[in-house]
């Protein structure tokens, strides 16, 4: 009995010493995940130290590695995340206040829904082609020359600039990729978001006599307002690292001048019509830009790109943060 | 619908005209309102749609006087040629060495991501406490934050000169050249981590507690419960989520761009540089090829392969979940 009993021990000892183990491997596991990060970080900010500074921010791209600046790169990200969160912005919460709200349970519904979950895993890539083929040469058929529209106010004349069709390699056709890119996840984000608003505040609104839309627009919308600004911010944040879809547009990734001219808030000023024609104007943007430099062969353009992969960490961080932040300020104040 | 007829028409014919037109006007609105919304989640659909007009038209059938890829190189050739040389006086269009770089460089991150990812994710849902996963959670997401160009560059400048040369080149003797498919394939491994951790450790979160404490009150310890009773109960959340992974891995781009090369060879030598079906599609869009030449329509022939692949993987992981997907109530 004695024996059976000691033996009982000695097994429940090395089952305790092999679960330690497993949990330490998990941990590990774990741990490697983060420390592959510190890693990776520090990498970077090893090789681009000396290389971050004021001239790197305010120069355009050269071929010598001291003289490389991100200016081009840094204005052509802005305006591209500008205008793809303008274009996937209303489209993608539409389509989420359609699925959530309006939709009935019936065929369309769910082929929306599959085919949303399915958009999400094509690689981007593919959605590049769709955009060169699509947007850049828009299938070869369609072919309008630019056009500029005067329009005569008695004291003075406005020109506006239409752009010709296709959109060739412009800040427009990154933009439109870009955003069919993300939208699969923006819908998903307020689906999400709007799924998490109770039913009892669109009853109260309805009892009140308000009608479907002014239901969604002065209660639903605003009380989901945080939960689909983070998902857009994370969805946005996707799409200014997206480098493989803007290569096969073809953005260029030598430019000595930004979208429009515009270097800083006083050229707009100076020239309003530049905010037109920057949509419609070449670009070359952050992620394509690093990519370019680590494609040289000269070692310094190493450094260079390090740092300029410390610009668009520093970008990306910025707005995790700022998401993180809203999803906190906001998760307080709900009251049910 | 009687009801609200009888409360509402009543009432305004009696107060005035203008409550009936008002009526009619908004009634209206809410119709349109309600179709450009429609029109918004059919961009869904037509993007798919787009992807697969753009593939098969350039690939499959061309619109009569272009041709297209498959009906200037034959299907056969296609995927039994072991040579890819588009750009060569003798050109061959076999899509073997690309598949086999692609497999070879997901087979590397899939070794290496998909056990560390399960592990992580098995630590984070079993053995974490609340306080530590607050802290680990956000780190992960931002691993999954970071752009791949990113990880292409710490494949190229770090992972190949300080970790796979001093091992395999100077201690163990291989030749490893600067490009090569293991950096790049342990570097798509390390990216899809966060993924796979975070898609497990949900299956196994939604395993109920009940399972748990059943093992405990047979005598098991937190191994076996963990290993014997929870992620067998979460098993097709767990393959979706690989599945999931194993597809982006495919279509991953820019770190194999960076840092597998530029030569379709067909090897499974980890330490060669090959070529991979996007690294061919980046390869021939950053060229000056004329839109129209076969070597252009290949493009979207390799696009359609990867394409449906990826798709499969998809559907595959969609159908796992919801066949073999364990209901507790």
């Amino acid at each position: 009995m004695s024996s059976t009993a000691k033996s009982f021990q000695e097994t429940l000892a090395a089952r305790h010493r092999k679960g330690w183990w497993f949990e330490w491997l998990c941990l590990g596991s774990t741990l490697f995940g983060i420390a592959v990060l510190v890693v990776l970080l520090s990498g970077i900010v090893w090789q681009a130290f000396g290389w971050l500074d004021w001239q790197f921010l305010s120069s355009y791209d050269s071929r010598f590695p001291e003289k490389a600046g991100i200016l081009a790169a840094l204005w052509g990200s802005v305006w591209l995340i500008l205008l793809t969160a303008l274009i996937s912005i209303p489209i993608g919460v539409g389509a989420a206040l359609y699925l959530e709200e309006y939709a009935k349970a019936n065929w369309l519904t769910r082929i929306i829904q599959v085919n949303l979950s399915n958009l999400a895993g094509v690689p981007s890539i593919v959605y590049g082609i769709l955009g060169l083929t699509a947007f850049v040469r828009m299938f070869g058929l369609i072919r309008v020359p630019p056009a500029i529209v005067v329009i005569s106010l008695g004291f003075t004349t406005v020109e506006i600039p239409l752009p010709g069709l296709p959109f060739d390699r412009t800040v427009m056709s990154g933009a439109l990729t870009l955003s069919l890119l993300i939208l699969p996840v923006v819908i998903v984000a307020s689906q999400e978001a709007l799924r998490a608003i109770p039913s009892s505040l669109r009853d109260a609104s309805y009892a009140l006599g308000a009608t479907e839309w002014q239901t969604i627009r002065h209660q639903v919308l605003p009380a989901a307002l945080p939960g689909i600004l983070t998902g857009v911010i994370l969805a946005l944040s996707r799409a200014i690292g997206e480098t493989a879809p803007l290569v096969m547009i073809g953005a260029l990734t030598y430019l000595a001048f930004t979208p429009g001219g515009i270097e800083g808030p006083g050229d707009i000023l100076a020239d309003p019509q530049s905010l037109v024609r920057a949509p419609f104007d070449s670009f070359t943007a952050l992620p394509l830009q690093i990519f370019n430099w680590v494609s040289r062969p000269e070692p310094a353009y190493q450094h260079v790109a390090a740092a300029g992969i410390l610009v668009l960490l520093v970008l990306l961080l910025t707005m995790n943060a700022t998401a993180i932040f809203i999803r906190h300020r906001f998760r307080s104040r709900t009251r049910w | 619908m009687s009801t609200s007829e009888a409360i509402v028409k009543p009432s305004a014919v009696a107060t005035s005209p203008t409550f009936a037109r008002r009526f009619s006007i908004s009634r209206a609105k809410e119709q349109l309102i309600r179709l450009s919304l429609l029109c918004c989640a059919l961009i869904s659909i037509l993007t798919t749609v787009g992807i697969i007009f753009v593939l098969i038209t350039e690939s499959i059938f061309a619109i009569p006087p272009a041709k297209a890829f498959f009906q200037e190189v034959s299907v056969r050739e296609f995927f039994t040629e072991t040579r890819w040389t588009p750009q060569f006086a003798e050109q061959h269009f076999g899509v073997l060495p690309l598949l086999t770089a692609t497999f070879l460089i997901t087979g590397i991150a899939a070794l290496f991501g998909l056990p560390i990812g399960l592990a992580s994710a098995v630590y984070l849902s079993e053995y974490a406490s609340p306080r530590v996963r607050g802290f680990i959670k956000p780190i992960l997401e931002v691993l999954a934050g970071i752009p791949t160009v990113v990880y292409g560059y710490f494949a190229l400048v770090f992972v190949t000169p300080w970790l796979l040369r001093p091992i395999f080149r100077d201690f163990l003797g291989f030749d490893v050249s600067i490009f090569n498919a293991a950096s790049a394939g342990i570097v798509v491994g390390i990216m899809i981590i966060p993924m796979v951790s975070s898609l497990s450790e949900d299956a196994l979160r939604a395993v109920p507690r009940g399972l748990r404490e059943a093992g405990y009150a047979l005598g098991s310890t937190k191994l076996d419960v963990s290993t014997k009773v929870v992620v067998p109960a979460a098993f097709s959340g767990i393959i979706a989520s690989y599945l999931l992974a194993i597809s982006r891995a495919i279509g991953e781009t820019m770190i194999v761009v960076i840092a597998a090369g530029q030569s379709p060879n067909l090897t499974l030598n980890p330490f060669r540089s090959v070529e991979t079906m996007t690294t061919f599609i980046v390869n021939v869009s950053l060229g000056d090829t004329p839109a129209g030449t076969t070597v252009y329509k290949s493009l979207y022939a390799v696009a359609l392969t990867l394409f449906c692949i990826t798709l499969m993987m998809n559907i595959l992981s969609q159908w796992v979940l919801s066949r073999f997907r364990e209901v507790y109530e």
